[in-house]
């Protein structure tokens, strides 16, 4: 099955082609991963026409698509979201969501990411991959995670613990897609992990339009 | 690209999800979602609220305007988009969705200006823009006066507003008031039974010596709440009714005059209306009285397509088809301040 994997939840979007077979093998075809700071919205879709180009594949190829669904920065994260749902939607493919954390690193681990406002994004892995806790928001300096921890280095010394650098990749976005690329109808919703209400606070006083 | 494509147009801009089909100048399907009643308690749009429903809602819209329309996606011959100005996490839901429709479905892809789109708007109900046209547009995003002598490719601003949105103002004075948001419905029910010339609510930028097109709603709405504070501290009833259109009034009143000021000085003797405030009675009705008088041809679309949508992006885009404009490059994206010069990009 040609799976294209998206993730936007980092500063570095991931476009990726694999081939996904039910026996659990992945063959990533095609990589490309952008440092992209707070461009993903101009810089995907080029990179998805890359990858496809880079393997000399076409749209028509596509059998599923599989996209990060965070937790990461709110706008980014929503354009990689809405491209999956736009792309699959056109093709009418299958589109699956997953933990982006789900896609760093591989067996046991803690996964941390930056969530900016100094707190990070983090989750902890069994050995067998199965996400044990998280993913969560937090204060570094509010939680004690195990290590080895892989992700954003940035954090280690708030952490108090080593911190390898470690970023979200095809092969990482595929395999936590596996149980829904086997099954597609049992792929939930596409629903951000936000894990922050909006900031929004409702005016206080009504007539603060003349103090304003 | 055939004679009369079909285009399908994104708006989400504010907190609007529009998804708009038009063939040529004919209007398909308008299918619209709106976030509105979230942002109600916090009297105002929220804008994180906002792009969380702009993504809910994107593709169920897509689905709605193809079913209005009775196509497919793949019947689709081009895409075009709001770039800006707008909010910037809002535009980016649409913009990341055109152009992924776009790249599958392997279509052009226009990136638009808001502004421009509301006058375009026009078309799908008027036909063709007399061009060179003036252009007001109002609500509650943008207060500006533009001079349209081509839609496609040229767009240039006579002025705009130095503080609030007309639409912002409403809002506030509504609150002032007690009335729920947005403010312009409420504001213009209300007025229906007071007398419009009974405050004298001052009228912004009209000395002499002020910016001829601009304007100022700042002061106005200041006004308008000092003058209800004044009534309450002093233990009198509040008039809501004249308030209500005594402020309105004002409001129209600077709008139209500078509107028909620019056509004269310019010209120009067609005028176009666009944006929420536009639905205003009484804006609209002192914009007929006033263009009737001066010789001008007054359009304004109706209530539906003045507010934000879906079919006013795809009117632009295929006005810029049929005017061979370049497609947006593959690394378009959203620009919150897009100046009006520019109509595509
Ligand atoms: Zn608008």
């Amino acid at each position: 099955m040609l799976v294209l994997a998206l993730d936007t939840a980092t500063p570095t979007l991931v476009a990726g082609l694999a081939n996904w077979s039910q026996d659990g093998a992945t063959e990533v075809l095609a990589e490309r991963a952008v440092p992209s700071g707070t461009r993903h919205a101009e810089l995907l879709t080029p990179a998805i026409a890359g990858v496809l180009a880079d393997a000399g594949l076409t749209m028509g190829n596509l059998e599923a698509v599989v996209t990060g669904l965070g937790p990461g920065p709110f706008t980014g994260l929503r354009v990689g979201v809405v491209t999956a749902a736009a792309l699959a939607d056109a093709r009418g493919l299958p589109v699956i969501g997953v933990c982006s954390l789900d896609a760093i690193g591989s067996g046991a681990r803690t996964v941390v990411t930056d969530a900016r406002r100094k707190e990070i994004y983090w989750a902890t892995y069994a050995a067998d991959g199965s996400r044990l806790t998280g993913p969560a928001v937090d204060k570094p300096a509010d939680v004690t995670l195990p290590e080895p921890a892989v992700g954003d280095p940035a954090f280690a010394e708030r952490l108090g613990i080593a911190v390898a650098s470690a970023d979200v990749t095809t092969a990482g976005l595929v395999r936590a897609a596996a149980a829904q690329l086997a099954d597609p109808s049992s792929a939930g919703p596409l629903v951000p992990l936000y894990l922050r209400r909006p900031d929004a606070t409702p005016p206080t006083a009504i007539k603060a339009v003349t103090r304003a | 690209m055939p004679e009369e494509p079909l285009v399908l147009g994104f708006e989400t801009s504010c907190d609007e999800t529009g998804v708009g089909l038009v063939r040529g100048r004919t209007l398909l399907a308008d299918a619209l979602a709106t976030s509105m009643a979230e942002h109600e308690r916090f009297g105002g749009v929220v804008p994180e609220i906002a792009s969380r429903a702009h993504l809910e809602a994107m593709v169920p819209t897509v689905h709605r305007a193809l079913a209005e329309a009775g196509a497919t996606v793949d019947d689709v011959d081009a895409i075009a988009v709001t770039s800006g100005p707008g909010l910037t996490g809002a535009l980016l839901v649409g913009v990341a969705a055109a152009k992924a429709y776009a790249l599958a479905l392997g279509k052009p892809l226009y990136g638009v200006n808001h502004l421009a789109a509301h006058v375009a708007v026009d078309e799908l109900q008027h036909g063709p823009l007399a061009e060179p046209s003036i252009a007001l547009l109002v609500s509650g995003g943008h207060s500006s006066l533009l001079l349209v002598p081509d839609l496609a490719r040229h767009v240039e601003s006579l002025g705009r507003t130095v503080d609030d949105a007309a639409g912002e103002a409403f809002d506030k004075v509504a609150r002032v008031l007690g009335m729920p948001f947005p403010g312009g419905p409420p504001i213009d029910r209300a007025a229906r039974e007071g007398d419009p010339s009974a405050i004298a609510f001052p009228r912004g930028l009209t000395g002499p010596r002020d910016a001829p097109y601009d304007f100022s709603f700042s002061g106005l709405k200041t006004a308008v709440a000092r003058w209800v504070e004044a009534r309450e501290r002093a233990g009198e009833p509040v008039p809501v009714a004249d308030v209500a259109a005594s402020f309105q009034e004002a409001v129209a009143d600077v709008l139209t005059a500078k509107a028909v000021r620019a056509c004269r000085d310019h010209g120009v003797d067609h005028l176009v209306l666009g944006g929420g405030v536009a639905a205003n009675s009484r804006l609209r009705a002192l914009a007929e009285e006033r263009c009737g008088k001066a010789g001008i041809v007054l359009r304004v679309p109706s209530p539906k397509l003045c507010t934000d949508n879906g079919a006013m992006v795809a009117a632009l885009g295929s006005r810029l088809v049929a005017a061979g404009v370049a497609p947006s490059a593959p690394d378009l994206g959203a620009d919150s301040s897009l100046p009006i010069e520019t109509v595509s990009r």
